[in-house]
């Protein structure tokens, strides 16, 4: 067995694109204890070889490593990104496979522990989030994949004594001219004692075999017989089931609580105070939960006793109203005040959004246990380091002491950003001597979200004496996500998760004023599936269709005008595909159409949704989507991707809105905060560009546009233009 | 103490009469396919077979379910063969798969009573199930390629 250790830190440029260059991505490489081929990708801090092995010596997994190739053949992928329903699992490893030239339904996907190793470059921790996965991965997994197969290529014509260049490899083998072959497994160990290629070629796009082709996802198979690990399924050796009580007014503290009600029910073992309320904990969760309901607790509703749904509209107004001087500038074309003030004609409307909850339907859990005085969460995080911190945090620990096991998330959405859910398993857990299951109910989930923002924001637009758009003014007044989820962003720069949708405005107008005033409201907000786009999309979209109504233009022939000097954009390819696509103009009598188009996460897409009105309710019977993202990996996901943004994007436009009485959320479950069921999803039509530019992320951005489509339908059929949502609150769904 | 019979197996539980089959399956017997959503029968997620028949476990009492048979997504096959598993791989349903086992106990009850159906008869066999991830359009398809393949199967074998 080849048990020499290869820790070179090699100097190989980084990979291109990265938001930060201080914090570059380094090949590292390394053998694997017992043989094999590692491939790492680290930052540059040399000397720092593999943390312990997460699950001791019979275990053979380098928790350090994207790639391992063991003697035996396996290769595996320890994904750093989460696996909720977006199919990184199958893409990530289908980007390494490209370059490794083997079929990526050999590849094992597991996920990768907590770790710096698996910083996302784009966002500067380990995040899945913000649709970066791909775009992260493009060029480093692809260098990767290359990068292995280059030293197993070198390794095999080291053991036949020939150039390397005469070798070929196929499907987890090096080849040579006269046909013998070594699998990968065989080559593993010699390879890993070569040292790192100094050039890493990759492939030209027009000679992938895999990447852009439609491939099954490989978490399929566990995913329809039941035994794909989420985190509620975990089950532990002695584990006990707990059910966490809450404040019901958001932010409320525990005053007292009597413990000896819930002793005494059945299959009840322990009552714990923890960080955000009282665990009970009992031999199933049926009996926590019913001893929690029944625990007699004295709350102190702290600040939002009062808080309700008009008090946050009006804070929000009031910023707006009296403080719009203080709004941080995210564009400034010209001075759009000042054509403003020249306008022939001048347009000014408000625009509203709603809280809005994630609804996952895995509600949030966290499952935690001490071994030897370290702590093991089990959990579906989005966010690893961050539940890392938690977890050692609650636990009293250094983080290297916190160990995080992601499993499959059912669903993310943004909610799985937060690690709320992680200390009173954790406290529980220590409390009892024993692993402890911490599952919300799906009430706690509603109630006990980290809330999409609400917005009150504020359009201006100025037509010339010529009839043209001179001006564009857009102020957006909402509370900051980032203010609280990472407050060091905002020191050099204006919220990103703000503002998008809003300063990347596609049309050309002279004199452009984009804006961002922070105004907090009293309760936790997170980011919510396509964050700032979804409530941007909505106002900017919405507002252009109201120019073009005002100018007397068709929606789609206004936007389009205002694209024709850059008639090679991929603004304009989208907006003319979707139109064309979807027939616009040509809907029948009864139908009615609206169109929306957005860039966000590098994916340029327009929408046309076809709606009928019905008994004085909107039925939206078709959505078209043109989408250009670039480079795609799977386009089967990306197409699941769009159906699957479209339908959360239109929950949320025909009846989503969280909201506030005396502090306390009002919604409970899934027949007050509704989402679309088979019988009420509408056709969509999805409309793909070929493309090898830059790949874009997709799991987010087609959730924006819907709202902005249909509401522009709405439009088109009764002349009532709606300035906030969801549709419900109109009567129109 | 109770005796179920689940996917062919008989099992003991010592648990209180009035526990939701749900919560019997998941933390009892360690059947964890199947899943918690609502537990108000609004989302599906819990969907097992009561003697071939689709019910929400979350909101059936344990008591009553006596002798029946309890099939859940474990028991629809132990090598992913049947049609419904089958179609859903084919068409590539899942996405995060959370809600996919109660999708594909409803599809299979469907199934079983309407081996041909249509786009219709499946909007209305599978309105209780959400999907948050929204692969509706998938599922409408993968059960009309288990349909397919349960008749060339039946087709077959005769």
């Amino acid at each position: 067995m080849n048990r020499h250790a290869l820790n070179a830190c090699n100097d190989a440029p980084p990979a291109a694109g990265l938001a930060d260059p201080t914090r570059r991505a380094f090949l590292k490489t390394s053998a694997v204890a017992g043989g094999g081929l590692l491939i790492a990708l680290s930052l540059p801090s040399c000397g720092r070889g593999p943390r312990g092995l997460a699950g001791g010596p019979d275990v053979p997994v380098q928790p350090n490593a994207w790639l391992r190739i063991d003697t035996d053949g396996s290769i595996v992928f320890l994904s750093g990104r989460s696996e909720m329903g977006q199919g990184v699992y199958t893409a990530l490893p289908t980007i390494i496979a490209e370059e490794l030239e083997v079929p990526v339904e050999l590849i094992r996907v597991e996920a990768a522990p907590a770790g710096d190793l698996y910083t996302n470059e784009l966002l500067g921790v380990q995040v899945t989030g913000a649709s970066t996965s791909v775009r992260e991965a493009w060029e480093k997994l692809r260098r990767a994949g290359a990068e292995a197969r280059i030293r197993l290529t070198q390794a095999a014509a080291d053991e036949w004594g020939v150039e390397a260049a005469t070798l070929r490899a196929e499907n987890g083998a090096i080849i040579s001219a006269d046909g013998e072959s070594l699998t990968y497994g065989q080559l593993a160990s010699a390879a890993a004692a070569l040292p790192v290629p100094e050039k890493v070629p990759l492939k030209p796009a027009d000679e992938f075999t895999q990447i852009g082709k439609d491939r099954r996802r490989l978490d399929t198979p566990a995913k329809v017989d039941g035994s794909a690990g989420f985190g509620i399924d975990i089950r532990l050796p002695g584990m006990l089931y707990g059910a966490l009580a809450q404040s019901s007014v958001l932010g409320g503290q525990v005053a007292s609580f009597d413990a000896a009600v819930a002793e005494g029910m059945s299959g009840v073992r322990q009552v714990v105070q923890t960080t955000n309320g009282v665990v009970v904990l009992a031999d199933t969760w049926w009996q926590a939960k019913q001893a929690r309901d029944a625990l007699p607790i004295e709350w102190s509703p702290g600040a939002n006793a009062n808080l309700d749904n008009a008090a946050i509209r009006a804070r929000l107004k009031n910023a707006l109203e009296t403080r719009a001087a203080e709004a941080q500038v995210a564009r400034e074309d010209g001075d759009a005040d000042a054509a403003l003030s020249r306008a022939r004609r001048r347009i000014e409307a408000i625009y509203e959004l709603p809280l809005l909850a994630h609804a996952t339907l895995e509600p949030q859990n966290c499952t935690a246990q001490f071994v030897d005085g370290d702590v093991h969460v089990y959990v579906p995080t989005q966010v690893q380091q961050s539940a890392q911190a938690a977890a050692a945090a609650a636990a009293g620990l250094p983080p290297e002491r916190a160990h995080v096991h992601t499993t499959f998330l059912g669903g993310g959405f943004g909610r799985r950003l937060e690690s709320d859910f992680v200390p009173d398993a954790v406290e529980a857990a220590r409390a009892a001597g024993a692993p402890v299951k911490l599952l919300w109910s799906r009430e706690d989930d509603t109630t006990h979200d980290y809330y999409r923002p609400p917005a009150y924001d504020r359009c201006t637009a100025g037509f010339g004496p010529d009839g043209s758009l001179v001006a564009w003014k857009f102020e957006i007044c909402s509370p900051s996500i980032t203010s609280r989820w990472a407050p060091a962003v905002l020191e050099s720069m204006i919220d990103p998760f703000a503002i998008e949708a809003a300063a990347n405005y596609p049309y050309d107008v002279p004199n452009v004023h984009v804006a961002y005033l922070q105004e907090e409201i009293g309760i936790n907000v997170g980011y919510w599936r396509s964050v700032s786009h979804a409530t941007n999309c909505f106002v900017a979209e919405s507002f252009m269709d109201e120019l073009a109504h005002v100018a007397g233009r068709d929606p789609y022939e206004f936007r389009r005008a205002l694209l024709e000097r850059q008639p090679e954009s991929r603004w304009l390819g989208v907006l003319e595909r979707a139109a064309e696509r979807a027939g616009w103009g040509k809907a029948a009598a009864s139908r009615h159409q609206g169109i929306a188009l957005m860039e966000g996460y590098g994916t340029y897409m327009a929408q046309v949704a076809e709606i009928e009105m019905r008994g004085g309710k909107a039925i939206v019977h078709k959505v078209v989507c043109a989408a250009d993202c670039g480079q795609m990996i799977n386009p089967s996901i990306v197409t699941a991707q769009i159906q699957s943004g479209i339908i959360f994007g239109l929950s949320a436009a025909l009846w989503g809105e969280i909201t506030l009485e005396g502090g306390r959320v009002v919604q409970q479950n899934y027949d007050t905060f509704r989402i679309l069921r088979m019988n009420e999803v509408p056709e969509i039509d999805v409309m793909l560009v070929d493309s090898d530019a830059e790949p874009g992320g997709m799991g987010e951005p087609s959730t924006a546009l819907v709202a902005p489509a249909v509401a522009n339908a709405l439009f088109a059929a009764t002349g009532q233009r709606l300035r906030s949502l969801p549709l419900e609150r109109h009567g129109y769904a | 103490m109770v005796t179920l019979k689940v996917n062919g197996q008989s099992y003991e539980a010592d648990v209180e009469p009035d526990t939701p089959l749900l919560w019997v399956l998941r933390d009892t017997l360690g059947l964890t396919g199947t899943k918690y959503g609502c537990g108000q029968s609004l989302c599906g997620a819990c969907t097992v077979h009561l003697n071939g028949q689709p019910i929400r476990s979350c909101q059936t009492p344990v008591r009553v379910v006596g002798e029946s048979e309890i099939t859940t997504v474990e028991g629809l096959s132990g090598d992913r063969s049947h049609p419904v598993q089958r179609g859903w791989i084919e068409v590539d349903v899942p996405q995060c798969g959370y809600c996919q086992s109660g999708q594909m106990m409803s599809a299979a009850a469907l199934l079983a009573r309407s081996p041909n159906p249509s786009d219709a008869d499946i909007d209305s066999a599978m309105s209780g199930n959400l999907c948050r991830c929204g692969t509706y359009h998938r599922i409408r398809a993968a059960i009309h390629r288990a349909a397919e393949i349960a008749r060339s199967t039946a087709g077959s074998a005769s």
